[in-house]
């Protein structure tokens, strides 16, 4: 049994976000970058998989150029056994998938996260199971290996699913796959230098998108506030102002 | 040439989203010069069918199969990309929520097309195919042009107004032929509510935060929701410490919920919950902290104490509705 978890390398969740040239283009000067928070998660997750037995290895991948390294580095001193980078600048979610689908082939499980914190893209996780033709399951709080075949908890409408599906198997994760995410420990970070990152070509893709610009959005007006004993006051504005009562 | 829509029913009706969902698509149709084609699974009553016809939907697929209940994600995907080979559809439009983001990506890969997940309002230009999108969790938007042939689109709900445009409507029965081999998801255990309003298709919803101070007190919160015909949300906090159920908890680890209307009671307003529910067409915000960050994001706001002002506000909603 082998589990793939896929890194996406995004800018620390309380990144001040700018355009540079124009609104063109991401302003990535001092900017911190993290491990996807649900990628973090799905590691955590495949971790504690593999600690309840049955687990080979874990193996980490992402799309990205050199710079992505310390991110990988990290989720190798968090646990991950050894590390792929394929070396391309990510294009658009079609184009990543494409990228992965190259070295995705020989794993049990693989785990991806619903969306990058960045891009918001929600894409790579389904598209890359659609080309290695495999069961995918989105929407997943949970997953656990029991005799051999997956156990998924996913959410619905209105609440929530136990599924199994045999593997391979691809699972999108969301809120609920782990509790919290680990922390890389000294002995972890001391670990990780010496284990594999092993960088692979990029293969030629055209991307299927293109993102034209950017726009911040306008500041919002300020709240309009009603006196605390004249609260019917307030009732009143949203039927007759607002019009959504 | 179409475009098709990816309609989702609640217990039988459809969700308010699919109607949004059919203008959405009604509106781009027009744009193009096509016609709109829907495509409903599961068991959904023929004059229901008929209903999308109010929203500009010429066609509706009706695939009645119950394998489908499985939602499976690979022959979900496999049957929608039927039903596009079917239409000739050059625009595939589906709901970003738990069944739009899990079948839309898989699509793509099966009809060479571009996706681009979260579009908001109306296309920026149908040629070349333009959208708008949020990115960076809500903190600014993208435009982003779609370069395939076909265009695989998953919608923000509550980003687009549900326009009535009656046109004629034909049903046909749909078969996309997929074989039993296809569904191996097996559903072993379904907990959820039935016979309530959805969270996530939900008008109004009211939610209360630590601020109620217990689970007791959420009598007024629960008549206000049924005034209202609303949803009930709330806060982390309240959900971690069981005061509601686990599917109430809105915010960044919890639902994303985009309703016209969010009352969020003693709710101080932080980063995380604010990212479930700044999409929200109307906020209004009580809080006794005139300095509780919730007032920067509410559009209409009280500073005084939560039970003061809710059998006030269930006085006025009386009233008018009376
Ligand atoms: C990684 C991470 C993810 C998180 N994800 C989420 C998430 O998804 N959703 C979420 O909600 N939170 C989330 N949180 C928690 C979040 O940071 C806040 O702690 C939480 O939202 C606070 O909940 P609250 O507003 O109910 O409680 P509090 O912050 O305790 O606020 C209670 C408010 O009620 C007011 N109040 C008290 N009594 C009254 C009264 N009688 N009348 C009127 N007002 C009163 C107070 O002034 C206060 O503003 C997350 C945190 C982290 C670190
Ligand atoms: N460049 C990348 N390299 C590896 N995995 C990625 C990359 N981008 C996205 N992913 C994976 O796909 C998930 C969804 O990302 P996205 O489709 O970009 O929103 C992420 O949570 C990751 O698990």
């Amino acid at each position: 049994m082998k589990i793939l978890v896929l890194i996406s390398n995004v800018p620390d969740t309380t990144t001040k976000i700018r355009f540079t040239g124009d609104n063109k283009a991401f302003d990535t000067s001092g900017v911190q970058w993290i491990i996807n928070p649900w990628d973090e998660l799905a590691l955590t997750r495949a971790l504690e998989i593999k600690e309840a037995g049955g687990v080979e290895s874990i193996t980490v991948a992402n799309v990205g150029t050199a710079a992505t390294e310390p991110t990988l580095r990290k989720a190798l001193a968090v646990g991950a056994d050894d590390a792929i980078r394929i070396d391309a600048e990510p294009k658009d979610a079609f184009y990543v998938a494409s990228q992965l689908a190259q070295i995705a082939k020989d794993y049990d499980l693989i785990m991806s996260g619903i969306e990058s914190s960045d891009y918001n893209g929600a894409g790579v996780g389904g598209m890359l199971a659609a080309m290695l033709d495999i069961h995918s399951v989105s929407a997943v709080s949970g997953v656990s290996l029991e005799n051999g075949a997956f156990t998924v908890q996913r959410d619905i409408d209105g609440g929530n699913q136990k599924v199994s599906v045999s593997a391979p198997l691809l699972v999108v994760v969301q809120k609920g796959i782990a509790k919290d995410p680990r922390i890389p420990a000294m002995r972890g970070i001391m670990m990780a230098r010496k284990k594999p990152l092993n960088v692979i070509p990029a293969a030629a893709v055209e991307a299927r998108t293109e993102f034209l610009g950017y726009e911040m959005p306008e500041a919002k007006a300020a709240c309009k506030m009603v006196d605390e004993d004249n609260a019917k006051e307030l009732i009143r504005l949203l039927h007759e102002e607002a019009k959504v009562l | 040439m179409s475009v098709l829509v990816y309609t989702e029913n609640w217990e039988g009706k459809f969700k308010k989203l699919s109607y949004e969902l059919a203008s959405f698509a009604s509106a781009i149709a027009k744009e193009m010069g096509s016609t709109v084609t829907a495509l409903s699974i599961g068991h959904v009553a023929d004059d229901e069918l008929k209903s999308l016809g109010k929203y500009g939907v010429n066609k509706v697929l009706n695939v009645q199969d119950n394998r489908f209940e499985s939602l499976d994600n690979k022959a979900v995907a496999d049957a929608i990309a039927k039903a596009v080979a079917s239409e000739g559809a050059k625009v595939v439009i589906l709901a970003h929520n738990n069944e739009g983001k899990a079948f839309a990506p898989r699509l793509t890969v099966k009809l060479n097309a571009g996706l681009v997940t979260g579009v908001i309002g109306a296309p920026v230009s149908v040629e070349p195919f333009v959208v708008k999108k949020k990115v960076f969790t809500q903190k600014a938007f993208a435009k982003i042009q779609i370069k395939t042939d076909v265009k695989v689109l998953t919608f923000a709900q509550n980003s687009f107004d549900v326009v009535e445009n009656q046109v004629d409507t034909v049903i046909e029965a749909f078969d996309p032929q997929i074989g039993d081999d296809e569904f191996t998801t097996k559903v072993n255990e379904t907990n959820k509510i039935t016979g309530k309003i959805l969270l996530s298709d939900a008008e109004i919803v009211v939610s209360g935060g630590r601020g109620m101070k217990g689970p007791e007190n959420w009598a007024g919160l629960e008549e206000m929701g049924d005034l209202l015909g609303a949803g009930m949300a709330c806060s982390r906090p309240v959900s971690d410490d069981g005061w509601r159920p686990k599917e109430e908890h809105v915010g960044q680890t919890g639902k994303i919920i985009a309703p016209n209307l969010y009352f969020a009671f003693g709710i101080s307003g932080a980063i995380q919950h604010v990212a479930g529910v700044s999409s929200s067409k109307f906020i209004v915000a009580v809080n006794k902290d005139p300095e509780a960050p919730i007032f920067e994001f509410a559009d209409y706001g009280i500073v005084g104490d939560v039970f003061k002002v809710i059998p006030q506000f269930i006085e006025g909603i009386k009233e008018i509705k009376s």
